[in-house]
């Protein structure tokens, strides 16, 4: 097997495909954001509690492939207690990644998210690792529009 | 000839990829092109690339030649009684949105009925939803048998006098099944409705007889059967297509052009508004007497033989699902447990091996077999059985990979 197929499904993310963080829904006045990835049928329910500009928590739902699953359990763990601008750059940092290249890694605890840059040798497989965080972006998004 | 000769006719076969020779089992999304089709293409931009039906020079004598050369090919290839039935579209999906814009939109009201199936590709399936919602006619499905077949008792049932379409595809692009076009026409017929049908997986794997199938429009796309991308062909019956008005206006299309009003050319030049696909048509003439020479119930036969192969291999392999008949065209639609298709393609491609894996444009079909995605792998006349015994094996490592890292 090649080195960049063993870079793309780390363990880490293995984990977090079959172990899945932050997932379910927020029942409470939450921001819902449904989004599909139509080329290739991906799903993704995302859940956010936006609290004075800052992501209380996140849950996610959706049916997919290990790499957009995994992403979007690693992305509610990282966006959780961080101020909205901050989840924004981080999704930027992230797609930084995601496109190879160099990217800002001493802002913000990455942690586990490094384990997806090996996406970046797959650009077939980019849009899934990138669906839950546009979903995210989307959802505060529209929370900012709510309150202008 | 056989496969292994066919094969040497495709140049992009014979590269490796990601360091692994290049298994190509995605003919059913668009397939290779032989050497005769690209020289075809190559020969008219070097030769005489010219516009058609207009001027008087040489060039352009000879481009018009090629074009309505082609077309006569097309007329031959699927059995339609004059040139004036065959019209080039872009692809199937242009052909079939020609028949809903111009036919539908004109002959349906509210009451009226449209009748497809839950197997069709979006491309059969959305046209129709548009013309139900602006005449208020009823979009009704036949339903499919567990195995993913057609029960003629069910296309009686579901057919009405007051059904005034039917359109339904060949061959599923999915689950492989061969559907009883035929038979569907006559019920069709039998209560007063227009057949049309989505060829798009058909002719390019077997001998297509419009008169026979007795349809009244037939669609299907040059790309999938060894030409060039952006041509297509829709045949419709004189009688129909004489009655239909255009759905694109421009150049090319008419006769007299007024400061009010104009009128058009006779067919079929009126559905083909502005400058045509001249390079198009004669790279897809070229496809056909390419599959003319090789012929196409060789090509069925071999598929045929391929696919009860590649059946057999993945029986033997644990923990794989099959959609579909067993009576099948070239395809193979299946899951892995445990292993999203999307895996399972990334894997295979890592061993050179390109295979589709998603929804396939079939979303109501994900739905009904109750999957969000599958993987396919769908064959053609250059595909051998070396090539399933690769997949094969690609789908043993991914089994292994995925098996090792859970």
């Amino acid at each position: 097997m090649s080195s960049n197929l063993d870079q793309l499904y780390r363990q880490v993310i293995m984990d977090h495909y079959k172990n899945p963080r932050n997932k379910g829904f927020i029942e409470d006045n939450a921001l819902t954001i449904n989004m599909n990835n139509p080329t290739c049928g991906d799903r993704i329910q995302l859940t956010l509690k936006v609290e004075d500009g800052k992501i209380e928590s996140a849950k996610f739902d959706g049916e997919g492939c290990s790499i957009s699953l995994a992403s979007a359990s690693m992305m509610t763990q990282a966006v959780k207690g961080l101020p909205v601008e901050d989840a924004v750059k981080l999704a930027k940092i992230f797609y930084d990644m995601m496109l190879g290249n160099d990217y800002d890694d001493e802002s913000y605890d990455l942690g586990d998210i490094e384990a997806l840059s090996g996406v970046s040798k797959f650009p077939a497989r980019i849009k899934c690792a990138t669906l839950a965080w546009k979903a995210m972006e989307q959802g505060v998004g529209k929370d900012e529009e709510e309150e202008e | 000839m056989s496969a292994n000769e066919w094969r040497k006719l495709f140049p992009i076969l014979d590269q490796e990829v990601n360091g692994k020779p290049l298994v190509y089992l995605d003919s059913a999304a668009t397939s290779q092109k032989p050497i005769q089709v690209i020289e075809a293409l190559d020969k008219y931009y070097k030769e005489y690339n010219s516009n058609v039906h207009r001027g008087v020079h040489t060039l352009g004598t000879r481009a018009t030649d090629g074009y309505e050369g082609a077309r006569e090919k097309v007329r031959r290839f699927i059995g339609a009684k004059s040139t004036q039935e065959i019209i080039f579209t872009r692809g199937t999906t242009t052909a079939i949105n020609t028949v809903a814009r111009s036919y539908g939109m004109a002959n349906l009201s509210e009451g009226d009925e449209i009748v497809i199936t839950p197997m069709e590709h979006h491309s059969n399936i959305i046209p129709w939803q548009q013309v139900a919602k602006t005449t208020g006619a009823t979009l009704k499905y036949i339903p499919l048998q567990p195995d993913g077949t057609i029960d003629l008792v069910d296309v009686e049932n579901t057919v009405t006098e007051h059904t005034k379409i039917v359109s339904v595809m060949q061959v599923s692009n999915v689950l492989g099944t061969i559907n009883p076009i035929k038979e569907i026409a006559a019920i069709a017929h039998k209560n007063g409705a227009v057949m049309v049908v989505d060829g798009a997986q058909s002719a390019p794997h077997m001998k297509v007889d419009v008169q026979d199938l007795d349809c009244d429009f037939f669609a299907f796309s040059a790309h999938k059967m060894c030409g060039p991308t952006g041509i297509g062909v829709l045949y419709g019956k004189k009688a129909l297509l004489n009655k239909m008005d255009p759905v694109e206006f421009g150049g090319e299309m008419i006769d007299f052009v007024g400061l009010q009003e104009s009128t058009w050319k006779e067919l079929p030049w009126k559905f083909e508004g502005g400058t045509p696909i001249i390079a198009g048509a004669i790279g897809l003439g070229a496809a056909i007497d390419f599959l003319e020479q090789v012929g196409l119930d060789n090509v069925l036969k071999h598929e045929h033989v391929l696919a009860e192969y590649a059946m057999e291999r993945l029986s033997e392999l644990d923990g794989v699902t099959i959609f579909g008949p067993k009576e099948r065209a070239g395809l193979v639609t299946f899951n892995l447990d445990d292993v999203h298709p999307h895996d399972v393609a990334t894997v295979l491609d890592s061993e050179g091996i390109a295979v589709r894996a998603g929804h396939h444009c079939a979303q109501p079909l994900m739905k009904w077999l109750d999957v969000t995605a599958t993987a396919r792998a769908s064959f053609y006349l250059y595909n051998t059985e070396d090539d399933i015994d690769a997949f094969l094996k690609g789908l043993t490592t991914a089994k292994e990979y995925f098996g090792h890292v859970f």
